[in-house]
């Protein structure tokens, strides 16, 4: 732990990007301006599964200010690479531009570039695609039946993989010996991720130095580019360079490569010009990776007194068409190891088919995993009370992990070590914050008067921070899950971070400057953050998994012990004094006992780079380079309650009041994690009860505008009451744990199980996410027939 | 996100934009408050290749007050009738519809008369249009005339103007003393346009009879329509929780409804039902009864 005091640390520091960007001066990729810009426009497969018998240009290629058209083979890179093996893997070959057939509806088949995005939009329109159609497939469960249409010959029933955690035997045995069973199919929808910025890439190729630059909406420059230089364009890292500036938004699907920027890259190269794409919303709907999409069967067993002694689960992940950059992660080894949840499970066994199906690539999406296991325990516990007659909370109660606060870790049966816990409390503030009781009152009173209220709760833990490399590598990773930093000291003291890890919403660049700010001692207007510029920082993993602050975060710190240990040094020698006499206290380092002897951090920072006086053999200049690996994840956790009130004649759901108790270890900026919280919520309640990503049979996407897809609105939410409980994280110097997905992963069985428990006397045991009038006006009917 | 290009034209007066559509006929549209044109151009559903701007055109903004009607510019936004004193003072059922469409920004330019003329099945105005028995000034090449609104919504997004007239005014009957309007809406999620909305008037007399009642539905089919079986069961009876009940029973006859992601046609149908009583109760709330 940071032995300095903390002055900034755990501050409601307002974040210094924000007025750039409340007063439209950020400046994102879409905002690139080059001279000899050219636009494109690509043409997308309006077929789920089809094969592509001609593409017709000519038209296309007479439009006027339309310089070129490529299609399919023409565009002469590698396909687009998969990151995370697991073991049986098969993984489909992934063209740029669709080649022989396509796989569904949005599907890239030819890029048209034109001296204007009016032009390239007019010629897109000029190609004509003759397309044979063929029977396609969208649900991941009816892709795996027989005679279910394939996507590719050599992936037989479109299984993908395979893939088992846990102990078959230990769990059957569980299930044998049960005093209760309870078994929960679920259905855990698709969902489109729909960041405020489209995905957008401007590629600039100079035919000169043959140097290609990429400005892409990128969660991970870097990633970017050892992708893309690597594996698909086939050129040394150093001729690319990837610049990831404002970014607005990503929630995962701004981790992935994707057609379009190495379409875009290859175009810049072969014109010898830049090249400008942004996604419209509807191509943002169509070809961004989506999320979630699990049709599951949860079965769990108890003993005589509620404990639970064994989880049994059956997934069929639906993986789209492709395999998006991460797809076979999420779904296996960022879902089957949370399945112990906040509870002691003894046995577990989770098998997970990953299927391809005639619908976009699925991968990580905000929580990306942890929701869809959260989701199954919690819904689970919940018709586990109903049948157990307990009250939810008891249940939850008797079967939690003990708490766990010194250090030692808890093994799950699902692999993971949880690095700290103790879940007792924050769902005991949760309640008193929620008014528990006085609720429960409150519904009994209501339905008397023909009113439906619910309560819902869920007790959650999460995994952030990924992770430990050599597990990483163990598990499939195609790279390691690290993160650098970099602090630069400049003469007159004022200091530059570089950090791996990428701010697109975050805010890094106050968070970070906080803490180097602190652990300085220097004010945090001398202390500015760069990211997302792969000539500029060193390799980094990037942001997702809410790593910033613990991996990303760790990585400054070392970065800073280094840098404080040669300061040290010269101020020592500049004071002649010990090292070890030193303190450094409020941007100084005085000899202890006369705090009048001292040198403040500007005239050391000044003293390194003149060098006239430093000692004997030691280089000048004030600078440090980290690469922080992990020992662990990071294991946040809480509880959230919501209340719904339910109008069981129209089915319509109001939610009437959210509390969320979040234990995210020590918090930087209370503001900041606050933010990430409100929002979480609310796109978890999105998943609750409004979005989904509908495919009809025929694959076609039925929910691909904003006019039928159902974000989240304010007029949907109520204020929240959060709070927190504060367990540091042992394993990191900062003890934080991460707080960029708590909300989405607690928030959607929490309403959701306040829903059902509002029709519980209509009988209603489960609803399928997302909980709509309709449904719920049918199971009421229903009953009441 | 890029329309097909298009050419503009801002005409000034009513006479000058109808010349311009007389001579470029089906190739060209009018702009209102483009909140339901431009997305469609956006999205190249619409490729016109002119556009002509009614923006600039003068006396077609603005609500007028006769003797037993407002009349409504074509161009007033759903803004300006929201906080018109006039509307709220002799149609405050106007002002209720306006204030729940869309959201500041599409009720400052989204326009009546865009709205009517656009007659999306979903839209919020055509059922008040009809329950009030509103009628839609048109002017064209051989001058003006008038349309109830029982004949202008004629099918999905169709109405009775012909292609070369311009709807300049609706005019919206004031219901005498005694009366009382409501509009419910079943917003979608999504698009917040009407999953179902009905839109009520009833006037009642000193006996709290129903002498007269205008209700409509809009959403649930591909058109809005008036519930005529509905408007009968009120007429000349004494409008207790019963009588209501029973005569909002027929509020999805006659209406061809559709089947979409947010319902089926017996899901529709129940709403129907469901928020005529609740506009119905509503509107005798306000009327006095
Ligand atoms: C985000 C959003 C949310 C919305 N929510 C709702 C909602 O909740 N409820 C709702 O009812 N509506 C909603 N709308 C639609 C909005 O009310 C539109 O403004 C309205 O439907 C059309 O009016 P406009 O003035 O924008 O017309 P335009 O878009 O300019 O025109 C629409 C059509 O009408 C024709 N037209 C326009 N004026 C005339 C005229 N004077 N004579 C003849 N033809 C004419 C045009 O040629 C065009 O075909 C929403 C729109 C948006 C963008």
């Amino acid at each position: 732990m940071a032995v300095t005091e903390e002055r900034l640390f755990g501050k409601a520091i307002k974040r210094r990007e924000d007025p750039r960007f409340i007063t439209g001066r950020g400046q994102y990729v879409d905002d690139v301006k080059l001279p000899g810009m050219t636009y494109a426009a690509f043409v997308r497969s309006p077929h789920a599964h089809a094969r592509i018998k001609k593409v017709d240009a000519a038209a296309a290629r007479k439009v006027a200010g339309v310089l070129a058209v490529y299609a399919g083979e023409d565009v002469q890179v590698g396909g687009l690479p998969c990151g995370w093996m697991l073991p049986g893997i098969k993984v489909p070959a992934r063209p740029a531009l669709a080649q022989g057939k396509v796989r569904y509806v949005g599907e890239p088949v030819a890029i048209v570039i034109g001296e204007t995005p009016f032009a390239a939009k007019d010629g897109a329109e000029a190609v004509r695609v003759q397309y044979e159609a063929l029977p396609g497939v969208a649900d991941g469960k009816k892709a795996h039946a027989p005679g279910a249409p394939q996507l590719f010959d050599e992936i037989p029933k479109n299984q993908c993989f395979y893939w088992t955690i846990g102990d078959k035997a230990s769990t059957d045995a569980a299930f044998a010996s049960a005093a209760t069973v309870v078994t929960q199919p679920l259905v855990n929808q698709r969902l489109i991720p729909n960041a405020i910025e489209p995905r957008a890439c401007v590629a600039s190729y100079a035919p000169g130095t043959g140097d290609l630059t990429l400005w892409v909406t990128s969660q991970n420059p870097h990633v970017h580019r050892l992708l893309m230089a690597a594996f698909v364009l086939a050129i040394p890292e150093t001729k690319m360079r990837v610049i990831s500036p404002d970014v607005g938004g990503g929630f995962g699907s701004k981790i992935f490569v994707y057609n379009e920027e190495v379409v875009v890259s290859w175009a810049s190269r072969t014109l010898g010009r830049p090249v400008k794409w942004t996604a419209e919303r509807r191509e943002s709907f169509l070809n961004d990776a989506h999320g979630r999409d699990h049709v599951t069967e949860a079965a769990m067993a108890f003993d005589r007194e509620g404990k639970i002694t064994g989880l049994r689960v059956k997934t069929h992940a639906n993986l789209g068409a492709y395999l998006s950059t991460f797809a076979p992660l999420i779904p296996s080894y960022l879902y089957g190891p949370l399945l112990s949840g906040v509870y002691k499970i003894p046995a577990i066994f989770c098998e997970v088919w990953g299927m391809l199906t005639n619908t976009a690539p699925v991968d990580a999406y905000r929580g990306a995993g942890r929701p869809e296991a959260t989701y199954l325990l919690e819904r689970t516990m919940d018709r586990a009370a109903r049948q157990l007659r307990l009250d939810p909370v008891e249940l939850r109660r008797r079967n939690f992990i003990p708490p766990f606060t010194d250090g030692t870790p808890y093994q799950t049966p699902v692999a993971f070590a949880y690095d700290s816990g103790d879940y007792a409390p924050a769902l005991r503030r949760a309640l008193e914050l929620a008014g528990y009781e006085q609720a429960r009152r409150d519904q009994a009173a209501a339905r008397a008067k023909g009113r439906y209220i619910g309560i819902g709760v869920s007790t959650y833990i999460e995994a952030c921070g990924p992770a430990p490399s050599a597990v990483a590598g163990s598990l499939g990773a195609g790279a390691g899950l690290w993160e650098s930093g970099q602090v630069r000291v400049h003469p007159a003291g004022s200091v530059t971070v570089y950090t791996g890890s990428h701010s697109h919403g975050q805010g890094h660049e106050t968070t970070f400057a906080q803490v180097v700010a602190d652990q300085l001692g220097i004010p945090m207007e001398q202390v500015e953050v760069v990211h997302g510029d792969t000539a500029q920082i060193p390799f980094g993993m990037g942001t997702y998994g809410s790593r910033s602050a613990c991996v990303g975060g760790s990585a400054l710190v070392k970065c800073l012990d280094k840098i404080k240990e040669k300061g040290r040094k010269i101020a020592a020698h500049l004071l002649e004094a010990g090292e070890q006499d030193l303190d450094f206290k409020d941007g100084a380092w005085s000899v202890k006992g006369s705090p009048d002897r001292k040198k403040a951090w500007g005239e050391v920072a000044l003293m390194a780079y003149l060098a006239h006086n430093i000692p004997q053999g030691m280089e000048p200049g004030l600078e440090a380079t980290s690469f922080y690996d992990p020992v662990n994840f990071t294991f946040p956790f809480g509880a959230h309650v919501a209340v719904v009130e339910v109008d069981a004649e129209t089915g319509a759901v109001k939610l009437v009041k959210y509390t969320a108790v979040d234990d995210v270890g020590r918090v930087i900026n209370p503001m900041i994690v606050d933010g990430m919280v409100h929002g979480g919520i609310a796109q978890g309640v999105g998943q609750a009860l409004w979005e989904h990503g509908v495919y009809g049979d025929d694959g076609q996407l039925l929910s691909a505008t904003m006019m039928d897809y159902a974000m989240p609105k304010a007029d949907g939410l109520p204020s929240y009451t959060t709070d927190r409980t504060v367990t540091p994280s042992p394993i990191n110097p900062l003890g934080v744990k991460g707080a960029g997905e708590t909300g989405t992963i607690a928030s959607t069985p929490a309403v959701a199980n306040a829903v059902i428990d509002a029709l519980a006397p209509f009988g209603v045991t489960h609803l399928d996410l997302p909980l709509t009038p309709q449904k719920i006006w049918k199971a009421v009917a229903a009953a009441k027939r | 996100m890029y329309p097909a290009a298009f050419e503009y034209h801002a005409p000034t007066s009513v006479k000058d934009a109808l010349k311009l559509l007389a001579k470029l006929k089906d190739d060209a549209k009018l702009l209102a408050g483009g909140h339901s044109l431009v997305p469609m151009m956006k999205l190249r559903l619409a490729q016109p290749g002119h556009l002509i701007d009614l923006r600039k055109v003068k006396g077609l903004s603005g609500i007028k007050e006769e003797k037993a009607a407002l009349v409504i510019g074509a161009m007033t936004t759903h803004w300006a009738i929201e906080s018109s004193k006039a509307a709220k003072a002799k149609l405050p059922v106007l002002a209720e519809v306006a204030g729940i469409i869309g959201d500041p920004a599409v009720r400052n330019k989204g326009t009546l008369g865009g709205s009517v003329a656009h007659a999306d099945p979903a839209a919020d105005w055509p059922a008040a249009m009809l329950a009030l028995g509103a009628e839609m000034v048109c002017e064209g090449p051989k001058g003006k005339r008038t349309v109830k609104a029982d004949d202008w919504f004629v099918g999905l997004m169709t109405t009775a103007a012909k292609g070369n007239e311009i709807l300049t005014a609706i005019r919206v009957p004031v219901w005498p003393a005694g009366s009382g309007a409501a509009y419910m809406k079943f917003p979608h999620p999504a698009s917040r346009f009407a999953v179902v909305g009905v839109c009520a008037a009833v006037t009642l007399d000193k006996q709290g009879v129903c002498t007269r009642a205008g209700v409509a539905v809009t959403g649930a089919g591909t058109r809005a329509v008036r519930a005529r079986g509905v408007e009968a069961a009120l007429t000349g009876k004494k409008l207790d929780a019963a009588a209501i009940e029973a005569a909002a029973q027929k509020a999805a006859d006659g209406v061809d409804v559709q089947a979409d992601l947010q319902g089926s046609v017996e899901y529709k149908a129940h709403l129907c039902r469901v928020f005529a009583r609740r506009a119905i109760s509503e509107a005798v709330k306000r009327a006095g009864g």
